[in-house]
């Protein structure tokens, strides 16, 4: 009996340390950060005059012209449809596969996928001609287009996103609002109406748990028609390299690499900021690592399919194209994408040494700037080789190099991405607390003393 | 263009002054209410009034005649029984680019948003170059229709496929979506004369262009409804393109009225990369038999 409450005793005091030290990193006072956040703001503010620019005079300003219609923006914008990704892949497919070791992941990864598809959808306004006429895509929306598909799916998928990250944090934003007692009154209140008056009761668990399993499962197939659908606003044309059956599988598959790839990143820097050494092990970069080698293997796969049968073929316009990338203007970015982007992961990771947290990071990087020249290689090239040659137009139409407005609202976005995760990450737990809890009294937890 | 009709008309001028005789109708109201407004400089040409008499208009005030204003919904319909084609005949193309000059002229485009492009072709590196004017195919299964999110862009039943740029939200999806690369876009402001701006919007003159809109060739059904001719195949002085309705089998390029069929049938027309199943509505001529040396035709 006494032995008993011994055990009670020391539980409950350990969830005391654990709750405390993971509520610590909410609304955590530091310099650094507030120049990062200035910062960000900066980089914002100039994508939006940037873009103040672009409203005026129109798009004029950008590089693109008739032939090169799409630029950076539509390769951006698939870039943070892959990004958002990740969200299903850790927060569900990996949850559902009962991969113990990942929960405290998921919401690092929830809180990605919902700030890249905001940005996403924010970023596919900026490409539009008339952004003044967007309700036109209501008013007058036609089921066929695979725009519409587009919209459709990113908006359920931003819900699912939305509600994958928020429910399962109630919990734990229900701690904010008992334990967090010296915060600003505007918090305190922000936190006891999201709680949602959340009290730990059986029922209200029993309901979570529904909810979140159901939500677990449906963002999946979302998950991969947001991909496979941006895949198809490409394979519905004839132009070479878009026209092929292989793009979707080839999209999701290069998605769910970069996600890999960004939650790596996301973790060597959260860990960092927020200290959390403790839960954030050198063993979950060792297994995230291995994940990305899986992954980056399957991308493989699918990126030899990609090229080996125009390759062999050569057919007219899909043989220039093919050229173009292997040794014409596109060749260095190209072997980039292939070489440092796709192979290294590989070969580096193999390794036990290539799994160590900082070389893994590094890694990542090198497979996330792939990630965004291989959207870039996606959209333009292909967009330079129409059917009929290209006659009687001036100099700059035979060429793309974005203009200052675009890589300001690129980089705007990013940024956009970056203040959206800090943000969050600031307001909230970052590591799932209750879960956390539940995980450690079911004995589940590796030793925290790593 | 009624079989009869284009039978009496065998002398290009003859055409050009029918053509002109509704412009001049329009333009007689127009001239009347504002006599003194016509504008210094620009090529004087004559157009005939209903009275028939022949008077002297500045070009300028011509291009913004149209003559017929069809409203959005009559627009989206298209011209009844009728199924409009165009035939290209490669072998007389000289490369005049006159059909470019008209086109513009018309839809008061700039140079850098040509509706019409003649392209310096050659199929492979031991046959001649030729040129291929080229402009919408106006396809029965037209890509960009079918990928447009909003239904700016529209098939009739007429065959010609229009832009609604007062819908359109420039997303640019039908540019990429086009395998001929039919489609202009409006990048910036276009450079149009307040005139020109404050004329009312038809999909069927595609006049005023709109900023961050796209735009093609449209098959002039704006002359066509005025029983005319589109401006590029009046203005060819080579006879290479021929306008008419495959619902009655005619063609004319405004001298010689012809069966669509007997045309396509005895020189082996062909419709452009036909394996893509877009079914053109254009055909072309194979550029056989040229009297001329492709050299001294390039500009
Ligand atoms: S650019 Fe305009 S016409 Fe073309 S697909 Fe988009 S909305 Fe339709």
């Amino acid at each position: 009996m006494t032995e008993n409450n011994t055990t009670q005793q020391d539980i409950k005091h350990r969830d005391d340390h654990v709750i405390k030290k993971l509520l610590s990193t909410v609304g955590r006072p530091n310099p650094i950060f507030k120049i990062w956040i200035i910062a960000l703001l900066v980089i914002i503010f100039v994508g939006c005059f940037a873009y103040y620019r672009q409203l005026r005079f129109g798009l004029i300003v950008t590089s693109m012209r008739d032939y090169t219609s799409w630029g950076i923006y539509i390769s951006n914008f698939v870039f943070f449809v892959a990004v958002s990704l990740i969200g299903s892949l850790v927060s569900s497919i990996l949850k559902l596969a009962k991969v113990k070791w990942s929960y405290p992941l998921t919401r690092i990864s929830e809180i990605i996928a919902v700030a890249a598809i905001i940005c996403a959808a924010v970023i596919i306004i900026v490409d539009m001609g008339r952004p003044d006429r967007f309700l036109n895509v209501i008013f007058y929306g036609r089921i066929q287009s695979p725009i519409i598909w587009d919209v459709l799916v990113i908006m359920t998928y931003l819900i699912i996103s939305v509600l994958l990250l928020y429910l399962p944090m109630l919990p734990d934003i229900a701690l904010c609002r008992d334990r967090l007692k010296n915060i600003s009154i505007w918090r305190q209140k922000m936190y006891k109406i999201l709680a949602l008056n959340w009290q730990n009761k059986p029922g209200q668990l029993r309901r979570l748990k529904k909810t979140s399993t159901i939500l677990e499962i449906m963002v999946i197939p979302v998950a991969f028609a947001i991909h496979t659908i941006t895949s198809w606003l490409f394979a519905t044309t004839w132009r070479p390299g878009w026209d092929s059956t292989n793009l979707g599988p080839y999209f999701v598959s290069g998605a769910f690499m970069l996600g890999a790839a960004v939650i790596i990143i996301a973790m060597f820097f959260i860990r960092r900021s927020f200290r959390l050494e403790d839960f954030i092990t050198n063993d979950h970069f060792d297994k995230m690592a291995k994940i990305l080698v899986l992954l980056s293997l399957v991308y493989l796969y699918f990126n030899i399919n990609e090229y080996l049968g125009p390759a062999f073929k050569m057919v007219g316009v899909e043989g220039e194209h093919i050229t173009e990338l292997f040794s014409g203007d596109y060749a260095t970015m190209y072997w980039l994408v292939q070489i440092p982007g796709l192979m290294l992961p590989i070969l580096v990771m193999l390794f036990k040494f290539g799994r160590k947290p900082f070389v893994v990071m590094i890694v990542s990087f090198f497979v996330l700037m792939g990630a965004w020249f291989k959207r870039f290689l996606i959209v333009i090239p292909s967009l330079q080789h129409p059917y009929l040659p290209i006659q009687d137009v001036d100099e700059s139409y035979l060429h793309y190099y974005p203009s200052w407005e675009e890589w300001a609202i690129t980089l705007a976005s990013f940024a956009g991405v970056l203040l959206i995760i800090t943000v969050l990450l600031k307001l909230f737990p970052i590591i799932p607390i209750q879960e956390y809890i539940n995980h450690q009294d079911n004995g589940e937890v590796q030793s925290t003393d790593k | 263009m009624k079989k009869n009709e284009t039978k009496r008309f065998t002398r290009r001028s003859l055409i050009k002054y029918t053509g002109l005789l509704g412009l001049g109708s329009i333009l007689g109201v127009k001239l009347l209410s504002c006599t003194s407004s016509s504008k210094p400089g620009g090529k004087m040409i004559k157009v005939m009034t209903p009275e028939g008499k022949l008077m002297e208009v500045n070009e300028t005030d011509m291009s913004m005649a149209h003559p017929h204003f069809a409203n959005i919904e009559e627009s989206r319909k298209g011209i009844p029984g009728r199924k409009f084609v165009m035939v290209v005949d490669l072998a007389k193309c000289k490369n005049a680019r006159e059909c470019i000059r008209a086109c513009e002229h018309h839809h008061n485009l700039t140079p850098d948003r040509p509706f019409i492009k003649v392209l310096e072709i050659q199929d492979n590196p031991r046959s001649a170059p030729y040129w291929m004017p080229k402009k919408c195919f106006q396809c029965d299964n037209p890509p960009c229709v079918k990928v447009c999110p909003v239904g700016a862009t529209y098939k009739r039943s007429d065959n010609i496929v229009l832009i609604d740029n007062e819908r359109c939200i420039g997303c640019r999806f039908c540019m990429a979506a086009c395998p001929y690369s039919a489609r202009v876009f409006n990048w910036g402001k276009p450079k149009q004369s307040q005139d020109v701006t404050n004329i009312k919007y038809s999909p069927e003159t595609s006049t005023p262009s709109k900023i961050g809109t796209v735009e093609k060739c449209d098959f002039c059904p704006d002359m066509i409804r005025g029983k005319k001719l589109p401006h590029c195949i009046t203005a060819c002085p080579n006879g290479v393109l021929y306008f008419g309705d495959a619902n009655e089998d005619t063609v004319t390029n405004g001298e010689d009225t012809v069966r669509l069929s007997k045309l396509l049938r005895d020189k082996a027309g062909y419709r452009y990369l036909e394996e893509l199943g877009t079914e053109p509505n254009v055909y072309y001529l194979p550029p056989v038999d040229r009297l001329f040396p492709f050299k001294d035709t390039k500009a």
